[in-house]
């Protein structure tokens, strides 16, 4: 039960960072390439990784803040509407490296995250 | 400030729908393959995209109801940062091919459910659309 409150807590204050830091991002940055759920989903994935590093972490905490927070914060739902949609209107280039490079920046940067929260 | 607080509201269901559905996937298939993120990742995409289109082609639903549940529900529901862990995790556990296999299956998948879900709203509301005359 004290799992799924936390998980609450950190899912409430995730989701609506996703939303303040989009619509930041996009008043910003009125590109074709969907810059704001890219940046959201690489410092997620880094904090992530960071959190996953640090071993001594209470469990209570990676509920929070991992679990709820960034799981909340980062969306793959989006990211693959936003592909589909550039697909759709023939920018294959710009969909392929998207995809690409969340992925591929995405675990990257979980793994510098991870050594980061390690080495600390 | 409501917008706010809807996409809050929304994110909580969504985180808890999330780690309740992927630890009961996750329950039933123990192996090193993250099947529980998988699943709610998959089901996300085509959610999600069925009810943007469908809420653009027929629902006419004020905008706020659509930031609670895309933006805050199904948002919140899916997740990038768990992903890119787990693959890593397989990575450094030396899986590499399983780490290949789950970001293609998640990103092909991913993509085939976010066209059949645009493409499945498309079906049924421009039916319904042509029918009534709207």
């Amino acid at each position: 039960m004290k799992i799924y409150l936390l998980i609450a807590i950190g899912g409430l204050f995730g989701a609506i960072s996703r939303f303040a830091l989009s619509a930041f991002i996009q008043s910003k940055h009125n590109r074709r390439f969907p810059y704001a759920t890219f940046i959201i989903n690489l410092t997620g994935s880094f904090l992530l990784g960071f959190l996953f590093g640090r071993h001594n972490l209470r469990p209570e905490f990676f509920f929070l803040f991992g679990t709820g927070f960034m799981g909340a914060y980062t969306t793959f739902s989006t990211f693959e509407f936003e592909s589909i949609e550039l697909i759709r209107k023939e920018k294959l280039l710009l969909a392929i490296s998207y995809l690409v490079f969340s992925v591929i920046i995405g675990v990257f940067l979980a793994y510098l995250g991870y050594l980061i929260g390690k080495g600390l | 400030m409501m917008n706010y607080l809807v996409v809050g509201l929304g994110g909580i269901l969504g985180s808890i729908s999330r780690y309740a559905l992927s630890s009961f996937v996750s329950g039933l298939n123990k192996t090193a393959f993250p099947y529980g993120t998988l699943s709610v990742n998959l089901i996300g995409c085509f959610l999600l995209s069925f009810i943007a289109y469908g809420s653009i082609l027929k629902w006419n639903l004020p905008k706020r109801y659509i930031l609670a549940i895309n933006t805050g529900f199904i948002g919140s529901f899916t997740t990038f940062s768990t992903f890119s862990l787990e693959a890593l995790n397989l990575i450094i556990e030396g899986k590499l091919i399983l780490a290949i296999a789950y970001v293609l299956v998640s990103v092909m998948a991913g993509l085939t459910l976010s066209w059949l879900g645009i493409y499945a709203s498309t079906k049924i509301y421009q039916k319904a659309r042509l029918r009534t005359g709207m």
